[in-house]
């Protein structure tokens, strides 16, 4: 029981995380296609929305690997040998974007610098992604087998495959549509709002094409996550509310309602996720562990739940306080990060 | 390169890197405290000044710190999924409550950095004691994992080899958690220091009126001086949870072979001949470690000749670091009595050309001290990942290739490296153009 109560912790964590961290990434690929007039406002506004924020966002991936490693240490070392190769790729994409994004807000003004910085921010922002996706793709195929502890699905097979690389092309489109509605509803200039609005609208689109795709890769390579995610009416009730809820979304894009885009872009991600998260239940690593083997013992499982509960409260308050003293700044027009990082006296 | 000494390597650099951005950025946000706080308390504008550079330099590092942590959590199961799988629960306490700091100061300097015009000043201030302390406190969980592959206890393995019984606290208050938690958080704040000094001085020798140096290196030096008298006393907690716990690694620290039933030198320097089992050409100090280790100078030590070659760790990487930290302590003490003496000739901050150029060179002696540190520490546990448990051979991932990844990570970090130094030279140097006081 504890072992579950933990792998709903564990998945939440990591649904907030693409929630935050996640659109952070979006941000960055938004950055890449910026362009018109109005490109340099666009890469200022990303900038201004990531800055503040995109440290702690970040926090979420790193509770989701303490927890796994910590109440699922097997499952932890099976993940960490088969996908070496797309999580180490996903490192030096994390490394790279964290450090550019910083690099870019001290360095020089000088338009080659900046350009330089925003290069490798952008790719990065790009490319983690995929990585991310792919290596969540593997986890659900079913691909990743081993027998008396050698691996013999081998380090590349399970995840160089069209299945995963949909799932990690479906990421990075659900990340930038994230960003996009985010972005939208955070703006004021209207011209900047119909930009974001604009990409958002096509995100939507991308999202959807890349839902099928991997959706009709997912027939061989990921049979039992298929059969799961439309096997019976809870199943197929979750993946008709994710329609729902995508077509409400264009809509009110269309509308210009941002803030409820804003609310049914995470409505659908969530759906998504947990209509993941259901398909694989009880697998951790489909087909090969289940929550059950994987659990560490249970006071161990019981003691993490006690410390996350008793550390959640003071840090969601102090979580809750960060966003509120910016969004209350933003409202009252308060001069934006950048002018002070220009003029520091 | 066996794929082993692949996976050490990149740790071993993964480690060494991180580590730099890890202590600066705990030691950083005491200084822009400590200067916001002055200036909060006199209306001294050049300590807002400071406040503000050395919050940039903060930012930089934390993020650096913070991607390169992460990088971390993860290549402990990329490269040694077999240590994770028996140790995750066990040191799961430490690394759960070190997430949690790390979110606290993570939440505290982006209001730092961004909220200088959004919040009152002193609750600007308390975000940065924020800072500082979850900082801190993120560093001491992480010590006290690692202190347990030193001294584990608090577990029970089953009879197939996987964890059965598991107490956290008692795994997380392992013997050796207390001092090596103490001196790594007292090394932090002095090499921190030392590198501020370093390059301050650096900067004053262009200019010496500047007051926005002269303060800081004056501030590095107080900070500096008070860590400096701290960390004997500190190291010496670890040198005492070592001799009870760890013979073997206090031999190999020491390089001692023969076993010494009435009272062991303490040597300073030498070379090993590891194959046949001897030291030459050491200083030796009669008595001096067994003083050192037990307070006793008759007090029997062991050598590395009764422990059999395949549980000896490399004796003299091991010695060698070892005497490379307590040099960079030298280093570092040398340079506070010489601004203690100066500073009372000179009724002032001591900014004699010699004495600037002199930090200069002592500014890098902080950060390597810690990574010789760490390397004596690391290198004397083998060939053991956890003491006595598992051997870092038996943790190793299978997956073959490995210098692959590793040269990957050694390019990135190579890179990284030297470009995050000269950005990070920027922000404290007034005369760039463009600079962030130009």
């Amino acid at each position: 029981m504890a072992e579950v109560v933990v792998a709903g912790i564990l998945f939440v964590a990591l649904v907030v995380y693409v929630l935050t961290g996640g659109a952070d990434f979006g941000g960055g690929v938004w950055d890449l296609l910026a362009t018109g007039p109005r490109a340099p406002a666009q890469r200022r506004v990303i900038a201004r929305a990531i800055g503040p924020i995109w440290e702690a966002n970040h926090v979420w991936l790193i509770l989701v690997i303490v927890l796994l490693f910590v109440c699922f240490p097997s499952a932890f070392a099976l993940v960490g040998t088969a996908l070496h190769w797309p999580l180490t790729l996903m490192l030096v994409g994390v490394v790279l974007r964290g450090s550019a994004f910083v690099f870019r807000t001290y360095d020089s003004r000088r338009d080659s610098v900046q350009k330089r910085w925003s290069r490798v921010f952008a790719s990065a922002s790009v490319f983690t992604p995929v990585m991310l996706g792919i290596s969540v793709g593997a986890v659900a195929s079913g691909a990743i087998r081993t027998e008396g502890g050698v691996y013999t699905s081998g380090f590349f097979a399970p995840w160089l495959q069209p299945f995963p690389i949909a799932v990690g092309l479906f990421t990075l489109a659900l990340f930038a549509l994230l960003a996009a509605v985010y972005l939208a509803a955070d703006t004021e200039e209207p011209e900047l709002q119909d930009d974001f609005r604009l990409r958002a609208l096509g995100a939507s689109a991308v999202v959807f094409v890349l839902a099928w795709v991997t959706f009709f890769t997912a027939h061989t390579g990921a049979p039992h996550l298929r059969a799961s995610l439309v096997g019976g009416p809870i199943a197929l009730g979750m993946q008709g509310v994710v329609g729902l809820c995508g077509l409400a979304l264009v809509g009110s894009l269309w509308a210009r309602r941002f803030q409820v885009a804003r609310i049914l872009a995470a409505v659908q991600v969530v759906l998504l996720i947990a209509g993941w998260g259901h398909a694989q239940f009880p697998w951790i690593l489909m087909d090969e562990l289940t929550i059950h083997d994987a659990a560490a013992p249970q006071n161990v499982l019981v003691g993490t739940v006690g410390v996350l509960g008793a550390g959640a409260v003071p840090l969601l308050a102090a979580y809750g306080w960060m966003i509120r003293v910016f969004r209350r700044s933003r409202l009252s027009g308060a001069p934006s990060p950048e002018s002070i990082e220009a003029n520091p006296e | 390169m066996t794929d082993l000494l692949a996976a050490r390597s990149q740790m071993a650099l993964s480690l060494g890197f991180h580590m730099i951005f890890a202590t600066l950025g705990i030691g950083m946000p005491l200084f822009m405290c400590v200067a916001e706080g002055l200036w909060l308390r006199t209306g001294d504008a050049v300590w807002l000044k400071l406040a503000k550079a050395w919050s940039k330099g903060t930012a930089i590092l934390f993020a650096v710190g913070a991607v390169s942590g992460t990088a971390l959590s993860f290549e402990l199961g990329l490269l040694w999924p077999r240590f994770m799988e028996v140790a995750g629960p066990i040191i799961g306490l430490p690394f759960s409550l070190e997430g949690f700091a790390f979110f606290f100061e993570a939440i505290f300097l982006g209001v730092y950095l961004y909220g200088w015009d959004h919040v009152k000043p002193v609750v600007h201030w308390l975000a940065g004691v924020g800072v500082f302390v979850s900082g801190l406190m993120s560093g001491v969980f992480v010590v006290t994992a690692n202190a347990w592959m030193n001294t584990p206890t608090g577990f029970e393995l089953g009879p197939d080899g996987s964890v059965a019984i598991v107490e956290p606290l008692e795994a997380m208050l392992n013997p050796s958690a207390f001092g090596q938690a103490l001196h790594m958080s007292v090394a932090a704040i002095l090499a921190t220091a030392f590198a501020v000094l370093g390059v301050h001085a650096w900067l004053l020798r262009r200019d010496a009126s500047v007051a926005f140096h002269r303060r800081a290196l004056a501030l590095a030096l107080w900070i500096g001086g008070v860590a400096t008298v701290a960390q004997p006393i500190t190291g010496h907690f670890v040198g005492e949870a070592v001799a009870h716990n760890q013979p073997v690694k206090l031999a190999a620290l020491e390089g001692l072979w023969e076993s010494h039933p009435e009272g062991a030198p303490f040597s300073i320097g030498g070379w090993s001949d590891e194959e046949a089992g001897e030291a030459c050409c050491a200083i030796e100090i009669p008595y001096m470690l067994s003083v050192l280790a037990y307070g006793d100078p008759f007090h029997p030590v062991m050598g590395l000749s009764e422990v059999p070659p395949d549980e000896r760790p490399p004796v003299n990487v091991t010695h060698t670091a070892y005497q490379i930290m307590l040099g960079s302590m030298g280093v570092m003490a040398l340079t506070i009595g010489a601004a203690v003496l100066l500073a009372i000739r000179r009724r002032g901050v001591p900014d004699h050309p010699a004495f600037l150029a002199w930090s200069m060179f002592a500014g890098p002696w902080g950060i390597l001290g810690i990574e010789a540190g760490w390397t004596a520490t690391e290198v004397g546990r083998q060939p053991w990942v956890i003491q006595g448990v598992m051997r870092t051979s038996d943790a190793v991932t299978p997956m073959p290739g490995l210098y692959a990844p590793f040269v990957l990570f050694a390019g990135l970090y190579l890179v990284l490296g030297v470009l995050c130094a000269a950005l990070l030279f920027r922000q404290f140097d007034v005369h760039s153009p463009g600079g962030s006081h130009g």
